[in-house]
């Protein structure tokens, strides 16, 4: 929805702000003034906060249009333009970004699944059914989520090195590793947001459904999931984004340099020689956020809820 | 976009697609690719937790490999058997959930009692073991053993003829036994059942090779035979004798005796101590050294201050900003507004690695944009002096996070009735008035959990530290590597996978310790206070 419409019940038309027409207050000239003043100032503050918000975003771009930059680049934005920083980008064999983007992708796609599917199929369980050990399961969840996994980082490393040891493809240095870590923290807050929107859809679809015929597992995945799809966009991008951010436990346990993240990669590459590789990495950081940037504003509206389901009633 | 609103836009969605799913649930009964995908999901289970299990045993950890065939067993008769439909649906993420995050906290917290970490990673035996291996030095003068390299089940073996004449083959850790083997003139190439390695055979085992050493008897004292080329063995004895019965090694060149001391280590009586040493469990020491070291304690009262002034003022600036801004573009005089949305908003949907680093270029001293261009050349020390640092942390900090306030807060001022503020005003209240009475307690309410969770969040917000200073400036007081703008979290990082340094499993996760207990404590303050769990139902 959009921000500038009212919830229309809410208001009679006298007191409709928008009503300017019918607006019950006579105004003064002097009133007016103030009142102009501040919007002015209003206006003044709103510019400010988008000049600061946008700024390091455009430099970033600019930067990576520069071909012959420094870390200062020219004083002004936008004053080269040259594709040369992003063939350098994909050049250089000892920094494979084209493995590193593909990497991130992957392990954030497939986390981003599961996290939906696992959490999907608890909150189904926590939603609909009736068991004993339900409320300390849901509190269980809620506790849990205060103790982010990056906390256990040793742990998850030597655990994962044990692990390596019996199934070396599951271990230290695999993608498929990285992914079941991350896959721990499935239950958690992505949970609650389910239990919270499957909560919201009546039992009387799935009694309805039970009545024709439908088993469980039908319910679950062909009613529940699909009437419930904005909430599972909100996780699985939530779960995306988390991801594509995590930097320590994939920085642990990815070494190769093919292997790893963005996160890692870009790190590790821009904290080796800042000046020097600060154009390419430009180049590099405006790739890797572009996704990430596009999926956030599509479902933007999604997302806004998803924040919001927890607390505004 | 409020919850209620959610739900009455899904409402329609509902009844849309309502027809399709039930019309195609009527179809029947269990459908077969449920079935199908639980005996293929069952069936991989079980094969990897055997295997484990077979290997797990086979390295005698006996607990480990019941434990994971308990669960197995578990996890089957549930799936099979008719019923328990929650622990069907729960199962898949609970086991994810039991291993990856309750086990590993479970681990850290043995972690901190013990010594782990470089130098002390395995064994008692393994290291006493290591240690012979590396004192290992060629005896002088003696004998060659002639030899071929034979493989079984790809397991190498030496095959040597010793001086006698007398064929005995033996491997890494399987000392030297006779053997029936095929003679060649006086030296033997081949045994039955092992397959002897030709010269690029050879070549290709070459690194393997060169780190072999083959114990002469069951007494790792007595030496072991190596080998420069595959094709001769020499014996080297180790200049570091181990005398089992007083448990201590003896250094054979200088008479030096090196003691277990219950260090994790062999110790000379003037402190020298034999690396490798092994794990042992050390009790509270972490604990100990972190709060009475002063070397330790300094540095991290300092951290753990800087980290609740962190989390604490990122926390409340970016409430304010974001509630302000949202107080101002809920005016609906303002022309652009969607604009301005989508600009102050830009930074919460950019990667937070990507900013963080974008910034740490931007505030470099010598290069970065701002001292040159905004600054005209000046070298102001944003990053490198002790105190601007945390300034520029919590300038930067407050970009990454306002935004998220002024979703949040947006959406919350929107679900306070108009009428309110319309009530309030004909009695007389000015803006100020209707805020700080009527939409702040309201907006509290709501987001109050938020603000907790943001805290929490931000107590951990290793990102931004790391990627914007890596906590530096370091702190040059003190020999632990430590910075000004360190956070806990960032500091267990540099304990256990620092560049610099030994890395020290045991005294990082006791740092990770003290997280959980200080999370732990502001957890059961804020439920208490939000009574988010007495709401559960």
């Amino acid at each position: 929805m959009s921000v500038d419409t009212y919830p229309a019940t809410l208001h009679t038309p006298e007191v409709n702000p928008r009503g300017e027409k019918s607006g019950r207050v006579p105004k003064g000239p002097s009133q007016r003034r103030r009142t102009a003043r501040t919007l002015a100032a209003k206006y003044i503050v709103v510019i400010l906060t988008s000049v600061i918000a946008v700024f390091p975003i455009l430099y970033i771009v600019s930067a990576s249009l520069n071909p012959n930059g420094s870390l200062a680049g020219s004083s002004g934005l936008f004053t080269k333009f040259s594709l040369e920083n992003y063939i350098n980008l994909f050049s250089n064999p000892a920094q494979p970004f084209a493995a590193w983007f593909m990497n991130t992708l992957l392990i954030g796609l497939v986390t981003a699944a599961g996290t939906v599917l696992l959490g999907g199929l608890a909150a189904y369980a926590f939603s609909r059914m009736r068991f004993s050990g339900r409320r300390l399961g849901l509190i269980t969840i809620l506790l849990v989520q205060m103790f982010p996994q990056l906390l256990a980082v040793v742990a998850i490393f030597l655990l994962m090195k044990g692990i390596g040891d019996i199934f070396p493809a599951l271990g230290l240095n695999t993608h498929i590793g990285l992914i079941m870590v991350y896959l721990g923290g499935a239950l958690g807050v992505n949970t609650y947001l389910m239990y919270g929107f499957f909560n919201t859809v009546p039992v009387s679809i799935d009694e309805a459904a039970k009545l024709d015929g439908a088993g469980h597992s039908r319910i679950f995945f062909t009613i529940i999931l699909r009437l419930s799809a904005p909430v599972l966009a909100v996780v699985g991008l939530l779960s995306f984004i988390a991801t594509i951010n995590e930097f320590v436990i994939a920085s642990v346990l990815l070494t190769a340099p093919e292997k790893k993240t963005l996160a890692v990669g870009l790190y590790q590459f821009i904290a080796q020689e800042t000046s020097a590789n600060w154009p390419v990495f430009a180049a590099g950081a405006v790739l890797a956020a572009l996704p990430v940037v596009v999926l956030f504003f599509v479902l933007q509206k999604y997302i806004v809820s998803g924040l919001t389901a927890g607390s505004v009633k | 976009m409020t919850t209620t609103e959610l739900q009455s836009s899904s409402g329609t969605d509902r009844s849309r697609k309502r027809q399709r799913p039930i019309a195609r649930a009527a179809a029947g009964a269990p459908s077969t690719w449920v079935v199908l995908i639980k005996i293929i999901s069952l069936g991989v289970l079980d094969a990897v937790v055997i295997y484990a299990a077979f290997i797990l045993a086979l390295n005698e950890d006996w607990v480990l490999a019941a434990v994971a065939l308990v669960a197995a067993t578990l996890i089957n008769w549930i799936y099979i058997r008719r019923g328990s439909l929650p622990a069907k649906y729960l199962i898949p993420g609970t086991v994810f959930l039991l291993i990856f995050q309750m086990y590993a906290i479970v681990y850290s917290g043995y972690v901190a009692f013990t010594n782990y970490g470089d130098g002390h990673i395995g064994s008692k035996e393994a290291a006493v073991e290591a240690l012979i291996n590396k004192s290992l030095t060629r005896v002088p003068d003696s004998p060659a053993y002639p030899m071929v390299v034979v493989e079984q089940f790809g397991q190498l073996s030496f095959l040597v003829t010793d001086p006698d004449g007398e064929a005995l083959i033996g491997g890494e850790d399987r000392p030297l036994q006779p053997a029936d083997a095929d003679l060649e003139g006086d030296r033997a190439v081949a045994v039955e059942g092992y397959t002897t390695l030709d010269f690029a055979g050879v070549l290709a085992e070459q690194e393997q090779l060169a780190a072999m050493s083959v114990p002469l008897t069951d007494d790792p004292n007595d030496g072991a035979l190596r080998t420069p080329d595959g094709s001769q063995a020499f014996v080297y004895s180790a200049k570091m004798q181990y005398d089992e019965t007083a448990d201590a090694f003896i250094d054979t060149a200088t008479g030096k005796i090196y003691e277990d001391t219950g260090d994790g280590a062999f110790v000379a009586a003037d402190g020298t101590q034999l690396m490798p040493g092994w794990k042992i469990d050390v009790g509270f020491e972490n604990f100990v050294r972190a709060f009475t070291e002063e070397s330790i304690r300094g540095p991290l009262i300092a951290v753990v201050l800087w980290t609740f002034v962190f989390a604490g003022f990122t926390v409340a600036a970016t409430f304010a900003v974001g509630v302000f801004l949202a107080l101002i573009l809920n005016d609906w005089r303002l022309r652009f507004r969607r604009t301005f949305r989508v600009l102050v908003i830009l930074p919460y949907a950019f990667p937070v690695f990507l900013s963080a680093l974008i910034w740490s270029g931007m505030l470099n001293p010598q290069f970065g944009f701002i001292n040159q261009v905004l600054f005209g050349g000046a070298q102001i020390p944003w990053l490198t002096d002790p105190i601007l640092a945390k300034f520029s942390i919590l300038m930067v900090s407050l970009w990454l996070g306002y935004p998220y306030m002024f979703l949040v807060a947006t959406g919350a001022l929107q679900s306070i009735p108009e009428e309110l503020v319309e009530a309030a005003k004909v009695d007389g209240a000015g803006p100020w008035a209707v805020f700080r009475r009527i939409k702040l307690p309201l907006l509290m309410v709501s987001m109050a959990p938020l603000l907790i969770a943001s805290f929490a969040f931000n107590f951990n917000n290793f990102n931004l530290i790391y990627m914007l200073t890596r906590g530096g400036p370091q702190d040059i007081t003190t020999d632990m590597n430590v910075g000004a703008t360190d956070i806990l979290i960032t500091l267990v990082y540099k304990v256990a996978f620092g560049e610099t340094g030994g890395r020290d499993f045991g005294l990082a996760s006791a740092f990770s310790i003290i997280i959980f207990v200080l999370v732990a404590v502001i957890s059961v303050i804020s439920f208490r206070r939000t009574k988010t769990l007495e709401e559960l139902n």
